[in-house]
């Protein structure tokens, strides 16, 4: 059929299963906005910056499991979107960001509102395109959702010339994608998996470390049955929140530079770690050197590259966590290692979470704990980046996956009001909370407007504490109490939600906790932002000193 | 240890930048690197000799096998390959100094390929071994120039990448 290309693209996007697009127009996709213009089938959110439209798409991705879609402009649109490509990037999460450019023909010339985003995007996408040839269009969208949501997912860029968007094309829909270059494996090789199998009958102190990827891959029933069945202890990065229910006896909760006395100290003692889905990264590890020296590890991961890179791996599989874990339950038999589980649950009761009340003095985590009784632990919990995040990840214990999205490994602030708005937009039944830092909220504060055009429900609680508190809190510890630069100072949140057109909430005593958030979850036509003024100097605790070892943790 | 990476790549735009973009953002380096079309078209072969340690060189490897048009990856340090580099040497030479730099390049199976009043042009192929040596040999008369090609390895007998 003939039609334009920016006809075409959408037609794709449709085949692909797509229901909204976070954008922005701007002269280099105006034939798009025009096709757009009469699109019934396509809900079109219009961000009020770039980066918006990026971190909505991943939030709606990481919420849905299905490809988030964003659309700029070219140039200084595109290279806005950046942020929020490589927070897409380095958690995994699939997106597709479509980019106007200028035409074919001044190319390269430095024209105006020119920018190379397919050379500036190279290393924080899965893969990328400049299209030149209209024709390619569809095999390129096709091909661009397939690379995006396939294998370890990732954020994948199309760069759209004007011109090119604008050419009429002969549009036959594309049924499938053939790379010969791009073969995600799924399957575990069997003979790695029955080594893994061998070991786990073996090990007597074995823990169970599950990461993005059983997210990602929807393994946590798996995960559940494993852990139960030879009764493993279970840590999670961050990224792996949710994967199991907190609250489950065997999980430990969180590993690393913040995570529980319980899950350092078992993970610095387990004889073997079956690490699922799991980067090792520099936050759960702490010194490499020092990580888990009694233990012989597992390490499943989709992604080849990820195996050794951080950490030696005695038995690597590689494939989807999901998938090696349903063969690996296929081999095991039932086990029980009483004194580990013995020893382990006494490092929970002995070290849990804790603060320090102090009479009217707001504390943080007692905000997070009153939103997660509130909300009976079953709101979606978005986070900005900073102490907020950790105090929610501490705080808020989850009981399913994709409840808790935060940027990990990017640790982006400003990611969780617009990322909140994806989630809202993808869940729109769920109860969506940001919490956030009074630092973090005012990195993308203007996307208030757009929850409010889209009349969003979201709750959003600002742990408003006067500073750039997890950079004080370092400079604390670290600098000599030097505190350069932190103390920042916000606009009164109450006249800005009003000027923005939420509603708006002050909280200035403990006491006062409860009451704000039963008020806020009344609201359901618009966002409601909740400014906690918390203890200015409260600190996330406990902490592993960056590059320490993680048997050796900050208590008080 | 230097090792030598085979890699076949989609032929199109934007490929040598995406694997020179990963070397340097892995913080790898580049030592040599030649990169010309196959007997098929719609492939490319890039031979990159890479300087580190065993650790370093597999990972180089995975990353490469994960940018998308890259088509596959092997370590031809421990195969029994050939290989060859090319490179073109401008030499002074009098009168007096030419016949003893022809005698040089014949004894090196080179060849002249361009004679001026005060100098010459010797096209030289072989082993990096081979090349060093005769532009050591040479160097006394006046060296101009010398470009060099990268190195190109191909597995002797059957096998094939």
């Amino acid at each position: 059929m003939r039609m334009t290309a920016a006809k075409a693209l959408v037609e794709c996007l449709k085949r692909e299963g797509v229901e909204v697009v976070f954008g922005y127009p701007g002269g280099a996709v105006l034939p798009l906005y025009d096709v757009l213009y009469d699109e019934k089938e396509i809900k079109h959110v219009l961000v009020r910056h770039e980066q918006g439209a990026a971190h909505a798409a991943d939030g709606y991705a990481r919420a849905t499991g299905k490809v988030g879609v964003c659309i700029a402009t070219s140039g200084p649109g595109a290279t806005n979107l950046v942020t929020g490509i490589t927070t897409a990037y380095m958690d995994s999460s699939p997106i597709v960001a479509i980019t106007g450019q200028v035409r074919r023909e001044i190319l390269g010339k430095d024209s105006f509102q020119e920018a190379d985003i397919s050379g500036i995007t190279m290393p924080i996408t899965k893969h990328n395109y400049l299209v030149k040839d209209p024709d390619m269009l569809p095999y390129i969208v096709k091909e661009a959702f397939y690379i995006a949501k396939t294998g370890r997912p990732g954020p994948v860029l199309i760069d759209l010339p004007v011109d090119v968007q604008a050419a009429e094309i002969d549009y036959q829909p594309v049924e499938k994608v053939s790379l010969r270059s791009y073969r995600p494996v799924y399957e575990g090789n069997i003979k790695q998996v029955l080594k893994a199998v061998e070991a786990i009958k073996e090990a007597e102190k074995p823990v169970l470390f599950v990461g993005g990827g059983c997210i990602n891959s929807g393994a946590s029933e798996e995960v559940l049955i494993l852990a139960e069945r030879c009764q493993i202890p279970v840590v999670h990065s961050l990224m792996g929140k949710g994967t199991i229910p907190e609250e489950h006896p065997l999980s430990l909760g969180l590993l690393g530079m913040h995570g529980t006395v319980s899950a350092n100290l078992a993970v610095s003692e387990c004889d073997l770690l079956i690490a699922i889905g799991a980067r090792f990264s520099d936050r759960s590890t702490g010194k490499v050197s020092t990580f888990a020296t009694m233990a012989q590890v597992i390490h499943i991961d989709i992604d080849p590259a990820e195996i050794g890179k951080n950490v030696k791996a005695h038995i690597p599989i590689v494939g989807d966590a999901k998938r090696v874990l349903q063969q690996i339950l296929a081999h095991i038999e039932p086990k029980e290692h009483p004194s580990w589980i013995k020893r382990v649950q006494e490092w929970k009761e002995k070290h849990p979470m804790k603060y320090r009340e102090e009479g009217e003095v707001i504390k943080p985590q007692k905000v997070v704990e009153a939103i997660w009784h509130l909300t009976k632990g079953e709101a979606v919990i978005v986070t900005e980046v900073g102490q907020n995040q950790m105090w929610a990840a501490q705080f808020y214990k989850t009981k399913y996956p994709r409840q808790f999205i935060t940027s990990g490994g990017l640790g982006t602030m400003g990611f969780g009001l617009p990322a909140s708005i994806g989630v809202q937009i993808g869940c729109p039944d769920a109860l969506v909370f940001d919490i956030a830092g009074d630092g973090s909220i005012q990195m993308n504060i203007q996307e208030l407007a757009t929850a409010v055009q889209q009349r969003l429900p979201i709750k959003i609680a600002i742990l408003n504490n006067g500073y750039l508190g997890m950079v004080r809190q370092w400079q604390e510890l670290f600098w000599r109490r030097r505190y350069s630069f932190v103390q920042i100072t916000a606009p009164d949140f109450l006249l800005l939600a009003q000027a923005y057109g939420c509603r708006g909430i002050r909280v200035e005593k403990s006491s006062e906790i409860e009451e704000a958030i039963k008020k806020a979850l009344e609201v359901k036509d618009r966002p409601c932002l909740i400014d906690f003024r918390i203890a200015p100097e409260e600190k996330v605790l406990p902490m592993v000193p960056a590059g320490g070892s993680i048997d050796k943790m900050l208590v008080d | 240890m230097r090792h030598t990476l085979s890699v076949s790549v989609e032929n199109r735009p934007g490929v040598l930048a995406r694997v020179a973009g990963l070397f340097k953002r892995r913080g790898f380096n580049i030592e040599s690197l030649a990169v010309n079309i196959t007997q098929d078209p719609t492939t490319s072969r890039m031979t990159i000799v890479v300087d580190g340690e065993e650790a370093m060189i597999e990972q180089i490897g995975k990353q490469l096998n994960k940018l998308i048009e890259v088509i596959k990856v092997a370590d031809y340090t421990f195969t029994s390959t050939l290989e060859r580099e090319l490179a073109l040497v401008k030499v002074e030479a009098t009168p007096q100094t030419r016949r003893e730099i022809l005698d040089l390049t014949h004894i090196f199976r080179a060849t002249v390929v361009d004679v001026a009043e005060n100098s010459l042009i010797v096209e030289i192929t072989g082993d990096v071994e081979k090349i060093d040596a005769f532009v050591n040999l040479v160097r006394p008369y006046g060296i101009k120039e010398i470009v060099r090609t990268g190195k190109i390895v191909m597995a002797r007998g059957m096998q094939s990448l």
